[in-house]
């Protein structure tokens, strides 16, 4: 892998994740060296309880390494505040929003707020951010709607909205796809992907669908038992990565389709 | 843009907190002719003495109070269900009430159980305020004590909860010990009320309701992130622990000092937030802050009118009232709109 450290916009240097309790280290993973450059669409691939979304949670300090460190635009995470973070990194969750009756235009809205005055006043370049955002998601339509009226495929489309209007470097999504149906999978997989393409946005995600992660990713972050591989998805598939990916007896992966196959017994 | 607009609504509420505060002083066991308050409150006498000093001394502190209460107790349920995104939480969630209780309860119940410790027979116009506030004081820094050493928001509530519990079985034990008198003493605070209050304790009173209430505006956008999870909040650069406490001292003063001045009045900081959002169909602060002052007020002036009877000598407590008059109206709007919302 050759990179131009210019643009590398976000980086891991031996970072372990993991929980740290009064007593005990629960640690999940280890040894993690990743850099990811500009523009990039980067989806984390992993079984369930693996730790991805620990690793987003360290990657958005939601939660401290127990080990080596995270780097935003050269800077440590450490030394970053809260309100710096909120201008270099935006998130988009898989909670549940609590009940509320806020519209889709406020939601989205709700992501000018590292940028407005201290009573949420929002100037001209807000609305522009934020009409763009409505726009790229292609959520012009629900704009006066309310947040719970709206089916899981649209509202994943609202909070994708409400992330690039924070007009950040970085989006991190963790599994943003769960609910959704195999049309609407495809149709956030390649609105990521516009979205890298058009503007040079850096977007994180954790998911489990392999097959779109090989098609649509730059680079992906592969969670196996005893290593964390990291390539683009040739590469992996070269180095066999994916075969470590689930147990071999009910699913393995097939080179030549580049997709998993059941076994049938 | 459609932005919708609340303009209206805004005139019409206030329009109608103008008319219920004429009706509210001119309603009582005397009742006095709209124009003679116009005549008054424009800085003429009325045309009988005695009206002028029903109206100075007790009509006029009184509506005020009403306004005050109404609006704060509103405003700090508002506050209380944003936190802790819990459509049952209200203004006494901390144990303010309770705190203020256990003081009113130690001055009262306490002087036959500690045997004169306390004096109940000097008892004066500012010791109950002071009593209560005391006591609202030390529940609430045991609070947020605690507060500060959980992360999870809502274990705030239940610590709240829990405390509320452990100062009623104590005002239960002075009870037990306590003579009738001063029992029938302790229950007539508890029933609340908005009379009673000097000019004096009433600039006290707009003082620090004006202060909390300016505190409220410049907390409007944690507030607003509050809706999408703490999560979300912390990722647009909200201190999460610092805007916490900071709505728990609001809340707290402003609960605190109604509570000092008018007892423990029930319902409206609950039922008024839900009330505002049904009205202007919204979770923005920015709309919700003013438009839960403005309901907040017009009920308790609507309750206090009904509590004065009018045309007759008694007054009916204000508790019972605004849970009488309030719970049924909360009830029949839920079963209009079937959702609730935080």
């Amino acid at each position: 892998m050759k990179y131009v450290s210019e643009n590398i916009v976000l980086k891991t240097e031996n970072l372990t994740i993991g929980y740290q309790s009064k007593k005990a280290q629960t640690i999940v993973a280890s040894n993690i060296d990743i850099a990811i450059e500009k523009g990039k669409l980067i989806t984390i691939l992993g079984k369930n309880g693996i730790g991805k979304s620990t690793l987003l949670r360290t990657i958005s300090k939601v939660q401290e390494p127990l080990n080596g460190s995270v780097f935003i635009n050269k800077k440590n995470i450490k030394n970053y505040t809260n309100k710096e973070l909120s201008s270099a990194l935006s998130l988009v969750l898989t909670e549940r929003l609590p009940e509320s009756q806020i519209t889709v235009f406020e939601l989205v809205a709700l992501g000018r707020q590292p940028y407005t005055n201290w009573i949420d006043k929002l100037s001209d370049l807000d609305l522009e951010k934020i009409y763009w955002a409505i726009e790229q998601t292609e959520i012009q339509h629900l704009k006066e709607k309310f947040f719970y009226e709206l089916s899981d495929g649209q509202l994943q489309r609202v909070l994708i909205a409400r992330a690039l209007a924070q007009d950040t470097d970085i989006i991190i999504l963790d599994e943003p796809t769960a609910h959704l149906d195999l049309h609407h999978t495809i149709k956030i997989f390649s609105l990521l992907k516009k979205l890298v393409d058009e503007t040079s946005k850096t977007i994180l995600m954790s998911s489990h669908e392999v097959n779109l992660c090989i098609q649509f990713a730059n680079e992906i972050i592969l969670f196996t038992d005893d290593k964390v591989h990291i390539g683009t998805p040739d590469q992996l598939i070269k180095q066999d990565a994916f075969d470590d990916l689930f147990p071999k007896d009910i699913v393995k992966f097939n080179r030549k389709l580049q997709q998993f196959i059941i076994n049938k017994k | 843009m459609k932005k919708k607009n609340y303009t209206k609504h805004f005139i019409l509420l206030s329009v109608f907190l103008v008319v219920l505060f004429f009706m509210n002083i001119s309603l009582g066991s005397v009742s006095i002719p709209l124009h003679e308050i116009f005549n008054f409150l424009t800085g003429n006498s009325t045309s009988k003495e005695s009206w002028d000093i029903i109206l100075f001394n007790f009509r006029i502190p009184k509506a005020i109070t009403a306004i005050l209460v109404g609006s704060g107790l509103s405003i700090s349920g508002l506050l209380m269900q944003t936190l802790f995104r819990n459509p049952l939480a209200g203004p006494f969630v901390l144990g303010i009430s309770s705190g203020a209780s256990l003081g009113v309860a130690l001055l009262i119940l306490g002087s036959s159980v500690f045997g004169g410790f306390f004096l109940t027979s000097s008892v004066s116009n500012w010791s109950l305020p002071i009593a209560s506030s005391l006591g609202a004081f030390l529940v609430l820094s045991a609070v947020i004590i605690a507060a500060n050493k959980v992360r999870n928001t809502m274990s705030i509530l239940i610590i709240g909860l829990m405390f509320g519990s452990l100062t009623s079985a104590v005002i239960s034990v002075l009870a037990y010990f306590s003579e009738a008198a001063q029992i029938q003493q302790y229950l007539f605070w508890s029933f609340g009320s908005l009379g009673n209050l000097s000019w004096n304790e009433i600039s006290v009173f707009i003082f620090i309701y004006i202060f909390g209430l300016s505190a409220t505006l410049t907390i409007i956008k944690p507030l607003n992130s509050f809706l999408l999870g703490e999560n979300y909040a912390k990722s647009l650069g909200i201190n999460i622990k610092k805007s916490r406490i900071i709505i728990l001292l609001i809340t707290s003063l402003l609960t605190g000092v109604i509570t000092a001045f008018s007892g423990p009045i029930a319902f409206v900081g609950l039922a008024v937030p839900h009330i505002a959002r049904m009205f202007f169909t919204t979770s923005n602060h920015k709309i919700l802050i003013p438009a839960t002052a403005i309901i907040g007020a017009i009920i308790l002036l609507i309750c206090d009118a009904i509590a004065q009877l009018p045309t007759s000598e008694f007054t009916l407590p204000i508790n019972a009232i605004t849970s009488l008059f309030g719970a049924p109206v909360v009830i029949w709007l839920l079963m209009r709109k079937k959702k609730i919302f935080v």
